[in-house]
């Protein structure tokens, strides 16, 4: 059972980390411009011929 | 024609409009927001930020593609805004600054608090279940010690109370909002099962309890979380009528002074009897008297009607027509808030909340619901402490129960979901739902009212007697015609097909176009005697010297599937009505072809509005499908409205629903699938109902388990859900 003592918390520090994850990204405005984004990919700006 | 409008006495440097605008921070950086207009792809959001990026000052360029809006910083000491703004102006988009704080409304924060509060409803679900799941499975192999179980229920508090505490919020300021003002909703029993559940466990957990409710209460928020943030995001979408509008009045206005010299004018300081000057394809900023000039204008946005009017000095001119020809002066009569485009936003904006606040389905079901529940669960208390002999926290703990079970989680999601279905559907047809209850106010419409111009019809000129005319001189006459911006030139261009443009025409304002000895125009200008035919078209005239004149006829054509889709409305049960702003010799042929005996011309905007008021009393469910900004109020009073997306910006804010595309059919298309929204929307009401009717007899009866809830929940939410996504399965091709 010594094992709960470990797997527990190591279960719920993966989980705080995605939730981590998520808030940065929203914070960060990663969901602002959805359309954009998508289209942006299409283009290569950093590509210099 | 082109170089007078250039060469006007117009500071290159920041308009005053636009300096208002701009914030300059300590290090000589400054910052602009502006609007985009024309702005459809990634590749216009490409091409409006290479051709900023290529300037040394600006340090960041940023299209929104989704909002249309540009965030510009740039050293405000190295170059001025004029300067930015007219390379972007050169790709042919319009810009508008705004002021960011004026439209943050808090409708975007509200959307990420719901988004925050779902992250952390979602993770505490997850982590609760996990232990949940640990103590059920102990409690059905026998071999878990009271202290472990303990252990677990402890850590389970741990991650679901501040979760609770923190993602609850939401539903308890709303509840707390309701129960303040005396009313109920769906919020009240929701927020008192969540916490009540919470709180009974806690209670549980200290006293070394055997069944802990912690996983229902964080499960139930997240799926509570999910339905409300799909709900939200449906409803976001609509961007208020105002908003639409900044991008539409003329930002600025050209002032000639008492010296002759022109200067530019934020329109809020144009002042009755000051004289604008307006550029050819400028949108005239006031409302007043032609003092100069002549010509014709494009008036569809305050008309609806397509064709140009010609203008000559003594006409009036509205604010928000667009000047088609050559250069005006307006002797200002009404400038801002006193213009009749004004008049018609307020009345747009007057119809809007003067329309009784339609209540939802879902919260219609609230008011039955709340107290319902509350009752059940009051009565099974007393039922078990006064008759049944228990004491009173074993009563309590049944009473908790049936709270939980109750607790409209698939209420929460059967409206969301099938909403968020059906915006996707509509979205693959072409169509843009704008109202989050659009579908439930259309699904209760018995009556349509049509526009004419734009909405039955194409709202342009089209070439009819093409058949007539020998295809080297339509394409002799399609170049001439090229350079030039008047409707019919450009029908007849787009009638002609791809040709090259003659730069050396001349274009005499109000009568035609000549090279050399060849004209195009009115009859006057190409000196034809013979008399036109009587047809109701319009025409151009062309005549090559020494030839004889050759006549194109123009007409504003219905739509190819009107007809069609007019009869296939009527023979399902709508009542199809027209009302238009046109003369009743147009309207009433066109009404005869599509077999529609009710029908009104001459309509203004009010009237439109007040006949639409009528129907209401008279107990109809109208809606109204328009694109011209004379439609809007009418778009905004009626139970719902459809507009398509080639319509004023102001009538595609007032509408429910924007179409695309050049055919009716999506009108149709709409209509049948708001009433299936609505039949998905009832039945997923009577899923939950019994489901209800199931679970709630096993709650008061006391047989319960913290397991049973979390299976009944998540079952309910998932039963809705599948039954949504049926609105797919039919509706395959």
């Amino acid at each position: 059972m010594t094992a709960l003592l470990i797997l527990i918390p190591a279960a719920l520090f993966l989980g705080l980390l995605g939730l981590g994850a998520f808030l940065w990204a929203l914070r960060s405005g990663q969901f602002e411009d959805l359309d954009g984004a998508a289209e942006r990919i299409l283009y290569d700006d950093d590509l210099e011929c | 024609m082109a170089e007078i409008a250039l060469n006007e006495d117009i500071p290159t440097d920041a308009p005053a409009d636009v300096a208002a605008y701009i914030r300059t921070d300590e290090t000589g950086i400054a910052s602009l927001n502006l609007a985009v207009e024309n702005l459809h792809c990634g590749a216009c959001v490409r091409r409006i930020e290479a051709a900023l990026a290529a300037r040394d000052a600006v340090t960041s360029a940023r299209v929104n593609l989704t909002t249309r809006r540009l965030a510009l910083h740039w050293r405000a000491d190295q170059a001025g805004a004029g300067e930015l703004l007219g390379a972007v102006a050169e790709l042919g988009y319009r810009l508008v600054p705004f002021d960011p704080e004026l439209l943050r409304d808090g409708a975007a924060n509200e959307d990420r608090t719901l988004l925050r509060a779902m992250a952390v409803a979602g993770f505490a679900a997850a982590n609760v279940m996990m232990l949940s799941v640990a103590v059920w499975g102990g409690e059905a192999s026998g071999d878990m010690g009271p202290a472990l179980r303990d252990l677990l229920h402890w850590i389970s508090a741990l991650v679901a109370l501040p979760a609770v505490a923190y993602a609850g919020r939401p539903f308890f300021r709303s509840a707390w909002g309701a129960l303040r003002h005396g009313a109920m909703n769906m919020d009240l029993p929701i927020s008192v099962a969540v916490l009540l559940a919470a709180a009974m466990s806690l209670f549980e957990t200290i006293s070394h309890g055997q069944h802990t409710y912690f996983d229902a209460s964080v499960g139930l928020l997240f799926f509570l979380l999910i339905g409300r943030y799909l709900d939200r995001r449906a409803r976001s979408k609509a961007r208020s009528a105002a908003e639409q509008l900044l991008l539409l009045s003329a930002a600025a206005a050209r002032v000639v002074g008492t010296d002759g010299k022109v200067r530019a004018l934020p329109i809020g300081a144009v002042k009755t009897g000051m004289t604008v000057r307006v550029a050819p394809g400028d949108r005239v900023p006031v409302d007043g008297r032609v003092s100069f000039g002549q010509g014709a204008i494009d008036a569809s946005l305050i008309s609806g009607e397509s064709e140009p009017k010609s203008i000559k000095i003594g006409d009036w001119v509205h604010a928000g027509t667009m000047n088609l020809s050559s250069p005006l002066e307006v002797n200002v009569a009404a400038a801002g808030d006193d213009t009749l485009l004004a008049e018609i936003v307020r009345l747009t904006a007057a119809a809007e909340s003067g329309k009784a606040a339609y209540v939802r389905l879902a919260d219609r079901a609230a008011r039955i619901y709340a107290p319902a529940v509350h009752l059940l669960a009051l009565a099974g208390f007393l039922g078990w402490w006064g008759l049944g002999g228990l004491d009173w926290q074993a009563a309590l703990l049944i009473a908790v129960a049936v709270l939980i079970i109750t607790c409209p989680c698939a209420l929460g999601l059967a409206v969301p979901v099938v909403q968020v279905v059906a915006s996707g559907l509509a979205m693959r047809r072409g169509i843009l739902v704008k109202a989050g209850d659009g579908f439930e106010r259309l699904a209760e419409v018995d009556t349509l009212v049509f526009d004419k111009t734009g909405t039955l019809t194409h709202g342009r000129p089209e070439l009819v007697n093409r058949a007539a005319v020998a295809a080297p001189v339509l394409a002799r006459a399609a170049s001439l015609a090229a350079g030039s911006r008047h409707p019919l030139c450009q029908a007849l261009v787009r009638a002609a097909g791809p040709v090259a443009s003659r730069l050396e025409v001349h274009e005499q304002p109000g009568m035609g176009l000549a090279l050399g000895g060849t004209r195009l125009g009115n009859r006057v200008w190409c000196e034809v005697a013979a008399a036109s035919p009587k047809d109701g078209n319009s025409e151009l005239w062309y005549r090559e010297s020494g030839q004889e004149p050759v006549r194109f006829a123009f007409r504003d054509r219905l739509k190819p599937d009107a007809p069609a889709v007019i009869e296939k409305l009527q023979k399902a049960g709508w009542r199809v009505e027209i009302a238009s702003g046109d003369r009743a010799e147009v309207v009433e042929p066109l009404a005869r072809q599509l077999k529609v005996s009710q029908w009104r011309a001459d309509c203004r905007p009010d009237e439109k509005v007040a006949y639409l008021q009528d129907l209401a009393q008279s107990g109809r469910k109208v809606a109204m499908i328009g694109d011209g900004l004379n439609d809007a109020p009418a778009l905004a009073v009626a139970h719902a409205s459809l507009s398509p997306a080639r319509a004023a910006d102001v009538a595609q804010a007032a509408a429910d629903f924007v179409f695309q595309g050049e055919r009716l059919v999506p009108v149709a298309v709409t209509l049948l699938l708001a009433r299936r929204v609505r039949r998905l929307i009832r039945q997923n009401f009577s899923l939950a109902l019994a489901y209800n009717l199931l679970a709630v007899p096993l709650a008061l009866a006391g047989l319960m388990t913290p397991l049973f809830a979390a299976i009944a929940m998540s079952s309910s939410s998932l039963l809705v859900t599948l039954n949504a996504l049926r609105l797919h399965a039919r509706d395959a091709p």
